[in-house]
């Protein structure tokens, strides 16, 4: 029941924030200077076709009405025609989202086993070499910028010792999955199609790595920091005392109450993961949203680049509300109060 | 019975001078102690020394860099795509341009781009989150935090990146557009150190004793929220960069033929992996000043204790 209470409140207050988001978007889409149909048709286009495009857009009315025809048109469903593909930009989404959730999903995966994982790793081997090395790996993970990573990786595991492919979601030759979730590596296990899952998972291996370093490294220091601190509280030395296997107090006691801090990052951090989305796609030619919004961006198709803001920031809010829920799954005290504190 | 007192039985009252003297003496023996405390830590001071290498390298670039003509449009193609020598530290570029000056000037872009952005950003986002947080419960407090709750429901970087495009690219509007979307981190931050702030018994002294609502935001709450902010700004500079760069690298910032660090890191990409030291000379640059900042960053994190950062 309080969760019920919970999603609602948090549902509540998401539709005020998308709705100042979609403000937001209009705002860079309309105000900014460039006249709108002329730069969509280009400048050979003839006069009265603009006309018709201006007319058409409803830029000759008040601003307040333009949005609120855009507004009604995003709620039905429609976003406009992308100028670059020429085809609604709801359908190039539903096809270039998949890709990208994909990866999003492999990465975060990385970044939760291997930061916690290092974490801990470090946290046990506290002050020797192996803490040494991780920290430093973290480090660096943290200050190098994804793009460089997402280079040095395909330079390294992708062109020089040709470990993994380098580019796309599947090589050539192999079949494409039937489009159940457009998760390639479920779908293909749904069919049967053993060896195209096992493509598309070497495939996912470079981006999904070079995504999660940031976060990764990110993870690694909070959850070494909390494990340390943690470790001198009196809870846990009055559970060793008891005679309470090791096993279950730091495998249980110190990791549940460690991992708050590392919870509530994640969702931080999941919006670096989302940007950093964009380069990594583009460096390794991922067919995601990501890629799809750079192009966009450079050709200022400013219907593809509303929508693809739009669904990322939906996503961003979806994603921080399923942290709030994990962290007070993990914290008692802090159990669906509401909003994270400001 | 008490004794009445003469005025010469006083101790003479501390005069303007003798308090202000006082505080500079206190104000350098913290800064001769804080300064101890930051040189115990290595790696901050390492952070510290990187820093003023490159800031000295960009300022002085006409002169530290070895071909400074190399940073303009030229070109030399006898001496192109030559790897590391003793004649070009870094070897040389597709058309012949040395990457070492090329790297030195790029460090120019990298500074202006997070001193400018930094100098838009704080005072702005401070003063929101200030006011925002001091006149809590209020509908100041609701619009201004809600609006701030908007921006932060993107990453910044892909507004930054929607905005730049609408606009023509070069490094200016990168600036604009990263300054647009960077300003909430700090209001936030101001906000939560602000509603702490307003409940010490000084500024409810200050209330009580009639004090103006400028005085009490500007000289009581602000001056005890300046740790965590400059912490916060040393941190920053470091990831405006890297987003500085990643505008370059997509083709929204720093414009070929002028030497930005992510411009660079784009063109080179062509030439990987044979000719690698076109593209990774200037990835070094930016890891380099990045880690520099973000060392010293820790370290004053450290140092002033301002957690939560």
């Amino acid at each position: 029941m309080r969760l019920l209470g919970f999603l609602a409140r948090r549902g509540f207050q998401s539709v005020f924030v998308l709705l100042g988001l979609s403000i937001l978007i209009f705002i860079i889409a309309r105000v900014l200077p460039g006249d709108r149909a002329r730069t969509a048709l280009g400048a050979r286009a003839p006069q009265w076709v603009v006309d018709r495009l201006r007319e058409d857009l409803h830029l000759a009315q008040p601003l307040v009405a333009q949005y609120g025809y855009w507004l009604g048109d995003a709620l039905q469903g429609d976003l406009g025609i992308s100028l670059v593909t020429r085809r609604a930009v709801t359908d190039d989404i539903r096809d270039f989202l998949p890709a990208s959730l994909e990866l999003v999903l492999f990465s975060g995966l990385i970044t939760a086993v291997g930061g916690i994982g290092l974490g801990i790793l470090s946290a046990r081997h506290k002050d020797t070499w192996v803490d040494n090395i991780i920290r430093v790996f973290s480090y660096m993970g943290v200050v190098i910028p994804s793009f460089v990573a997402a280079i040095l990786l395909l330079l390294l595991f992708g062109l020089i010792l040709d470990w993994f492919p380098s580019i796309g979601r599947l090589s050539e030759g192999v079949p494409r999955p039937p489009k159940i979730t457009g998760f390639y590596t479920v779908d293909s296990l749904l069919a049967g199609q053993f060896a195209t899952t096992w493509d598309a998972l070497k495939h996912l291996v470079l981006p999904a790595v070079a995504l999660a370093l940031g976060s990764l490294s990110q993870e690694a220091r909070i959850t070494r920091s909390t494990m340390s601190d943690n470790l001198s509280k009196d809870y846990i030395a009055a559970g060793r005392a008891l005679g309470v296997p090791e096993r279950l107090v730091t495998g249980r006691f110190l990791l549940k109450a460690s991992l708050i801090p590392t919870v509530s990052i994640f969702g931080l951090d999941f919006a670096a993961t989302l940007s950093n989305a964009f380069l990594v796609e583009l460096i390794f030619v991922w067919p995601g949203i990501s890629r799809y919004g750079v192009n966009a961006m450079l050709r200022k198709d400013l219907n593809a680049i509303s929508a693809v803001i739009l669904i990322l920031g939906i996503t961003f809010i979806i994603v921080n509300i399923l942290v709030d829920l994990g962290v007070g799954a993990l914290d008692p005290r802090i159990r669906l109060r509401g909003a994270r504190s400001d | 019975m008490a004794r009445e007192i003469t005025a010469g039985e006083l101790p003479a009252p501390i005069t303007r001078e003798q308090v202000n003297q006082l505080q500079r003496k206190n104000r350098r023996e913290n800064l001769g102690r804080s300064w101890y405390k930051f040189s115990r830590n290595p790696l901050s001071v390492i952070g510290g020394a990187t820093i003023l290498v490159v800031v000295l390298m960009a300022v002085f670039a006409p002169w530290v860099a070895p071909f400074p003509e190399h940073a303009q449009p030229f070109t030399d193609f006898a001496n192109a795509s030559k790897p590391p020598s003793a004649q070009n530290l870094f070897g040389t570029d597709e058309i012949g341009r040395d990457i070492l000056s090329r790297v030195i000037f790029g460090f120019r872009f990298s500074l202006m781009m997070g001193m400018i952005v930094l100098a838009l950003v704080v005072p702005t986002g401070v003063f929101l989150g200030l006011v925002a947080g001091y006149f809590q419960g209020g509908w100041l407090d609701t619009l201004i935090m809600r609006v701030t709750d908007v921006f932060l429901a993107v990453p910044p970087l892909i507004l930054a990146l929607a905005i730049a495009a609408v606009l023509e690219p070069n490094l200016s509007n990168a600036m604009v557009a990263v300054s647009l979307m960077w300003w909430p981190w700090y209001t936030r931050l101001s906000y939560g150190l602000a509603s702490t702030l307003r409940n010490e018994f000084y500024v409810s002294s200050a209330e009580t004793l009639g004090a103006s609502k400028f005085h009490i935001l500007f000289h009581e709450i602000l001056p005890n929220m300046t740790s965590p902010i400059f912490t916060k700004m040393s941190l920053d500079m470091g990831w405006v960069i890297i987003i500085g760069a990643t505008l370059s690298f997509v083709g929204l910032g720093v414009q070929p033929p002028k030497p930005g660090l992510g411009t660079m890191m784009a063109s080179g990409a062509k030439f990987l992996p044979d000719q690698w030291w076109i593209a990774m000379f200037p990835a070094l640059g930016i890891v380099v000043v990045v880690l520099g900042f973000n060392l010293f960053g820790d370290g004053l994190r450290d140092l002033l204790s301002a957690e939560g950062v």
